[in-house]
């Protein structure tokens, strides 16, 4: 059986991508997936969507992102309140002068995109957001359209209607390594030793397509880092945006369902390159961080019972931005992959022009400086707007 | 018995006719089935319903309970649900 394309990878990336090459009728798509949809990162997510970033790059891609994100449940056929988009705003804290002066001229730079967030003072905080503290807050910057959306359901969202466009999805299928020959990629090899051939290869996996790339002898700079976050249980909707700090790195936000959601990022980071590294175990420390730092910024919460915490790997590649597009030393490999934490979040934005990136077509909106080449070059992509 | 009035899961309020349903579209892991309905992701964290939805997957995929997939090495904690307050260091010196 051969396929015109494999995508290896059942989170947002593959299954986004995948529907929206089966919209483009790109011939037969197989989709592979060793657990099943959004078992990995996206599934480990925080949830978070957003346009408040700093270069003008990630702001016009997000803010792309977002509008999908606005039409997705009628689009997918899915039910809006599985989507659960919810748009409440982030609400960007800063800590220091400086970064309060860093901020403020991100917004410049956000509003001649038409991203309208608006530039509030603690006191301004303290009116809009009451329970949130601001004492050691020089000033926020709030954005009334990012937020929230499901990321278990938009996966699912994305793989039915996948299916219905034809897409093939083996779950709990395991794919062990790439196969090429000098003229390119030739397709895949399973875990049960079948090869399944096709004339495109798409490798959305995450922290695990390091390894998977090195089945064929490329170096690809991607790793994987524990991150941890925590779910409170579900109370009357209160609050509504996400409040966060870029130089502190905490994120919480109460979901649609009620719950608040929120983590930090890890005091120790490693590089894992190999999958036989990857520790997503909890640690009784985020607790104790996690717990100091809701008292210190919203106190009205701290009586909340914390119900569940987890941990989840960041895909991240050493300028923090996906490395996306061909594979130029084996024509027909593709790489969809190293989100640096806003995997989800880019994903529906991302997908339709990586499929016309695959498909030869023109490129409507253009994502070619995050193709890896890059790191040979040089020529890395800068974001200052990121948490840890 | 009617399906509808069996509850499963009472953090989420999810009866058997919500879990036999689930299953039936494809979601045959106990990590799909929390993903797709929020069973276990409530307040007891699966200590009610656990069981009894490995069991309901265990018979549909004419497997013993031992052999049904999950992944048994992912530990969410805290064991039952805790306040914040209880891990705040200054206040308990």
């Amino acid at each position: 059986m051969t396929y015109d394309i494999i995508i290896i990878g059942g989170g947002i990336t593959g299954v986004s991508i995948a529907y929206e090459l089966a919209k483009k009728k790109a011939g037969k798509i197989l989709l592979l997936e060793k657990e099943f949809l959004s078992a990995g990162s996206s599934g480990s997510c925080a949830a978070g969507i957003r346009a408040q970033f700093g270069s003008e790059f990630n702001i016009g891609l997000m803010k792309l992102a977002l509008e999908k994100f606005e039409v997705l449940a009628e689009e997918l056929e899915y039910p809006a309140d599985r989507i659960g988009l919810w748009q409440g705003g982030y609400l960007v804290m800063s800590s220091s002068q400086p970064e309060w002066e860093s901020l403020k001229a991100r917004v410049i730079v956000q509003h001649r995109l038409n991203v309208m967030t608006e530039v509030l003072t603690p006191g301004e905080v303290k009116y809009r957001f009451p329970d949130v503290n601001v004492d050691g807050c020089f000033g926020a910057t709030y954005h009334s359209k990012d937020g929230h959306a499901d990321p278990f359901y938009t996966v699912f969202a994305y793989g039915k209607a996948a299916e219905r466009f034809g897409v093939e999805i083996r779950k709990r299928t395991e794919v062990t390594e790439l196969v090429r020959d000098d003229q390119g990629i030739k397709g895949v090899r399973l875990a049960d030793g079948d090869t399944i051939e096709a004339k495109q290869v798409l490798v959305a996996t995450g922290a695990w397509t390091h390894h998977l790339m090195k089945t064929i002898g490329l170096d690809i700079p991607l790793w994987g880092e524990r991150h941890e976050i925590l779910i409170t249980e579900p109370v009357e909707r209160v609050f509504s945006p996400m409040v966060i700090s870029f130089s502190l790195g905490y994120y919480i936000q109460q979901r649609p369902h009620g719950s608040f959601i929120m983590g930090l990022p890890p005091e120790q980071k490693h590089r894992w390159f190999d999958p036989a590294q990857f520790d997503i175990s909890p640690t009784w420390g985020f607790l104790e961080r996690m717990s100091d730092t809701v008292q210190r910024i919203l106190p009205r919460f701290k009586g909340l019972n914390i119900v569940r915490q987890w941990a989840g790997l960041y895909e991240i590649t050493p300028d923090s931005h996906h490395i996306i597009g061909p594979i130029e030393e084996v024509p027909g490999l593709f790489s969809a992959a190293g989100g640096s934490g806003h995997g989800f979040m880019y994903g529906p934005g991302l997908a339709p022009i990586m499929a016309e990136w695959m498909l030869g077509q023109s490129l409507s909106y253009d994502i070619t400086r995050l193709n890896y080449q890059r790191f040979a070059k040089g020529e890395l992509v800068i974001e200052p707007a990121v948490v840890g | 018995m009617n399906l509808k009035d069996v509850i499963v899961c009472r953090c989420e309020d999810l009866t058997l006719e919500d879990v036999r349903k689930a299953i039936a579209e494809g979601y045959i892991s106990w990590d799909e089935l929390k993903r797709v309905l929020r069973i276990g992701l409530g307040p007891c964290g699966g200590k009610t319903c656990r069981l009894l939805v490995l069991r309901e997957l265990a018979n549909h995929l004419m497997l013993s309970v031992d052999q049904v997939n999950y992944r048994p090495t992912v530990v969410r904690p805290p064991l039952r649900s805790t306040s914040f307050e209880v891990f705040l260091k200054e206040e308990n010196g």
